[in-house]
Formats: structure tokens, sequence, C-alpha cells
């Protein structure tokens, strides 16, 4: 199986109504508020998060992250395709309506 | 505020992540448990006023806080609420408001809405229109079921808190059904924390262990059955669990509260220790208070513990549990906590258990001004 193809690229993810998504100065990272807690995010979770705005397409996070990162791009899609999975699967993220 | 076992990803770094604002001690309810001061009725005229709590909630933005309640008492009864809220909303809190639902009528649950309250804890006594009047003190039961409904309706993520009790416990069934049925996101069968009005009616009020392992077991069933649709928190209590709470996740380290009159405490029950100063945010900075106040200092970190914590390999688990119980049951706030099986003072918890299920009918004590009387205050 093809591990980055996990998720289909035309898929578009936003952030789910429960939560709030936003820098936080005091912690100098993202973080992501919820009813029952906080959770720091780190550069590359930010940055993913950061587009799931409804418009970016998964495609879209993908190819502007690899622009971002040094990394080789086929390790980004891998990354980008395993943390929008765990947060599907959390419930951080939904698809737009 | 932070639930037994919810995530709390974020290491606080020594910051106050959690506020809860303890507007006003005044509530039209009586609760039988309730975990305000028995004297509660002596903070009315020193209550804070609007300016005062906005310049708190600045104070404590700059200093990190990032979770935010309104409680109480009855925070509904302040009419400034709605402006407090928006205020905090602007200034990047997760606002909820923690109410037993009197007085959230239609206008203000929209009028909250539109000042960007997050989520709201409703409190519920039981399923049952007769039992819950007779814990709360008045009719409450019809009117929190509407309030439930409407919050739901609002859009509102919801958290019930229903106070587990030997009155309410053998009902687990039916408000889990309850709690599914209004929709709400999170059931918290909360733990009731035995101080103030609620170790006053301790007797009366503890389950035993046999109510708890049946409830135990309802709510693993439920769990499994309702899986990510609601989230239920039940956690033993820390009488039966031969182990203390890990209290606030130790003190001063992630939770702050501002009482009523301005008082900034590690925990809203620290009052009931002697011999500790209270200073307010009239006299100080929030800073101040947080990071250098004695009262901060006093059990931060775990300098102060005494034998046997200070040689338990649990130390960094449970910080040695909670002060005020250690206080309360031991006379000693540097005590171990009693419900741990390791304190020599253990045995005030076992015999508890024992007074409790040899107790048939005591006759409750509701929160009333003067109903707790000098004799009754301790147990
Ligand atoms: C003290 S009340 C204040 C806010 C509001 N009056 C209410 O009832 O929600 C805050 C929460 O604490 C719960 N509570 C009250 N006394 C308690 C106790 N002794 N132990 C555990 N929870 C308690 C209530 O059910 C409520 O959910
Ligand atoms: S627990 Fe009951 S009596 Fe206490 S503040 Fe809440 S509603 Fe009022
Ligand atoms: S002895 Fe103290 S630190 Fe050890 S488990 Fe008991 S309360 Fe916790």
């Amino acid at each position: 199986m093809n591990e980055s193809a996990s998720i289909a690229p035309d898929r578009r993810p936003e952030i789910a109504p429960l939560f709030l998504f936003r820098w936080e100065d005091t912690q100098s990272s993202y973080v992501l508020l919820y009813p029952e807690g906080v959770v720091k995010l780190n550069d590359s979770a930010g940055e993913i998060l950061k587009r799931c705005d409804g418009e970016h397409t998964v495609a879209a996070v993908i190819a502007e992250l690899q622009q971002t990162f040094a990394e080789p791009p086929e390790r980004v899609a891998t990354g980008v395709h395993r943390f929008l999975e765990v947060s599907y699967a959390k419930g951080w993220i939904r698809d737009r309506a | 505020m932070p639930k037994d076992g919810s995530a709390i990803a974020l290491d606080g770094q020594g910051r106050p992540l959690w506020l809860v604002l303890e507007l006003t001690y005044r509530c039209p309810l009586k609760c039988v448990w309730c975990n305000n001061p028995l004297d509660f009725d002596r903070y009315a005229s020193k209550e804070l006023s609007t300016d005062e709590w906005k310049d708190v909630l600045r104070q404590a933005r700059s200093l990190g806080s990032l979770q935010l309640g309104f409680s109480g008492g009855e925070p509904m009864l302040r009419d400034d609420l709605e402006e407090l809220v928006e205020f905090a909303n602007g200034l990047g809190f997760y606002t909820n408001l923690i109410t037993s639902g009197i007085g959230l009528n239609e206008d203000r649950l929209q009028a909250l809405k539109r000042a960007g309250l997050k989520q709201i804890q409703l409190s519920l006594q039981s399923a049952d229109r007769k039992l819950t009047n007779e814990l709360v003190g008045t009719r409450a039961h019809d009117l929190k079921i509407d309030v439930a409904r409407r919050i739901k309706a609002a859009g509102f993520p919801m958290v019930l808190n229903v106070p587990v009790v030997r009155q309410n416990i053998e009902q687990v069934d039916r408000i889990l059904a309850l709690a599914e049925e209004i929709g709400v996101d999170y059931l918290e069968l909360a733990n009731i924390q035995y101080y103030n009005w609620a170790l006053l009616n301790r007797e009366a009020l503890l389950p035993s262990r046999a109510q708890i392992e049946l409830a135990e077991q309802k709510v693993q069933a439920a769990r499994a059955r309702l899986g990510k649709r609601m989230t239920i928190y039940f956690v033993i209590p820390d009488y039966y669990e031969g182990r203390p709470k890990a209290c606030m996740n130790g003190w001063g380290t992630i939770h702050l509260t501002i009482a009523p009159d301005g008082a900034a405490l590690p925990c809203q029950e620290v009052r009931v220790i002697d011999g500790l100063e209270f200073p307010t945010v009239r006299e100080h900075s929030l800073e101040w208070l947080w990071n250098e106040s004695p009262l901060f200092r006093k059990f931060r970190g775990d300098e102060w513990m005494k034998s046997p914590c200070s040689g338990c390999s649990e130390k960094s688990t449970d910080f040695g549990g909670c002060r005020c119980q250690a206080f309360l049951l031991t006379g000693d706030a540097a005590n171990c906590d009693p419900a741990c099986s390791k304190s020599p003072h253990h045995s005030v918890i076992t015999e508890a258990i024992a007074a409790a299920s040899a107790s048939i009918d005591r006759p409750l004590v509701h929160r009333l001004a003067g109903a707790a009387e000098p004799a009754e205050l301790t147990p």
C-alpha cells in the first residue's frame, strides 16, 4: 500500500468547531484549545494545521510544506499524511462541508 | 477545570494555564455538597467590580493563562457576565461557563454566544425531579433539563456535571440515558470532594464500595456502547482508591483560582487551611501573587514534604495528594494526604467509610447562611 496516498488529495480539512487553533505568544508556538484541554503543537504540526482552513486541499498543504521545509519531498508528504490521520482521528479537523 | 484523565498535553512551564474566576459565592441553590466556604455570605460585599475582573483577565493572559472558567457561586447572578466573557474572548482565552443553569434564560444564552463563549458546564444532581430538588433545597430539576436542551440547541459543546453520592449513584443508568438523550458531549460523574458543606454531610453522602463498583461497571458498558459520541469521566473516589488524587496537578503549577474578593488561590478550597494568608489582587499584582507570594510558594515542588511522601517513589505522580484534605483530616497541611494507604493517618478514611455505611438516615444540611454551626465544623 502506498502510505502517502492514504488521504485523498482533494479533501479540504478544516479545524473542527469545538477547537480553537491559534498562535500563542507566551508559548512561542501554535496551540489547540478545546473544552477539556490545551495542546501545544510543534513547528511542523502548527504549519500543517494553519493550512487546515477549508480552502487548502491536502495536495496543496503538502505542496506548500515541501517549499517550507528542507526535508526530501517524499518525507514531507508522508509526515503530512500521518499527522492529518491523527488529527482526523482525534477530531481536531473535519472535511469542509 | 482540568478533569482527571483529560489531556493537558501542554507542560505549563510554571504558568497558570487554567484560570478560574469565582465571580460570586452568591447562589439561589443550597446544594448539600457545595464546596463553597461555610461562611460564603461574608464575601457578598467584597466582590470585585467589572473593571477589577477585567484587570485580572488582562494580567492573567500576560502570565500565559489560556483556559478560563467563570464559576462561583452562581456566575449568572453577575449581570456583567456577558461583558466579561466578551472581554476575555477578545484577549484570546478559551472561555467556559460553569453554571447551575439558574438564570440562564434564552436571551442571556444568545448574548453569551455572541460574546464568544466557547463551552458550558451545567450541574445536575440526579435523573429524578424529586431527588434533584431535595439535594438543591428548591425546585430546580425541570428548569435544569430545559436549560440543558437549550444549551445544545444554541450549539454549545456541553459538559454535564453530576456529583455522585449515595442518594443518586444507583441512578447511574438513568443519568447516562438522560445525558445521551440530551446530546451531552462530556458527562462528568464527579467525585465529591469532601470539604466545606460536603464534609459536613459526609456521613450521609459517601457511597459504599459496592455502589461504586456497580456504577463503574455501568460506566464501562456505556463507554463501549457510546464510543466517541459522549466522553464519560468517572474516577474511583480517593477514599476508596488507597492513593490520593494528584490534586490540582501539583500546588501552584498550572491552576489559579481568583475568589470573589480577589484572593488568588492555588485551589478554590484552600481557605479551609488555618494559618495561611490570602492576599488579593487589590493589593498585589497577579505576577507577584503567582510567582512570589508565600501562599503559592508554600507547597510548590516537593521540599515541604514529610515522610512517607518525601521518600516515596510515587511523589511525582500524585504530589502527596491534597493539602486541604491533609489539613482537615490530620491537622497538618504538610502531612501525606490520609487517602493514601501509606499515610499513618489512613485510619481516618477507613473510619469515615465505616461511619457512613453505618449511618442510615442522617439528615442533610443545606447550604444556607448560618446553617453550619461552629460545633459542626469539624467532622
Ligand atoms: C461549586 S459549583 C459553582 C458553579 C455553579 N453554581 C454550578 O453549580 O455549576 C461548580 C461545580 O462544582 C460541583 N461541585 C460542587 N460541590 C462539589 C464537591 N463538594 N465536590 C465535587 N464537585 C462539587 C458542582 O456540581 C458544579 O459542577
Ligand atoms: S454547587 Fe450548588 S449551591 Fe454550590 S454554587 Fe453550585 S449551584 Fe450553588
Ligand atoms: S506516600 Fe505520599 S507520595 Fe507516596 S503515594 Fe502516598 S501520598 Fe503519594
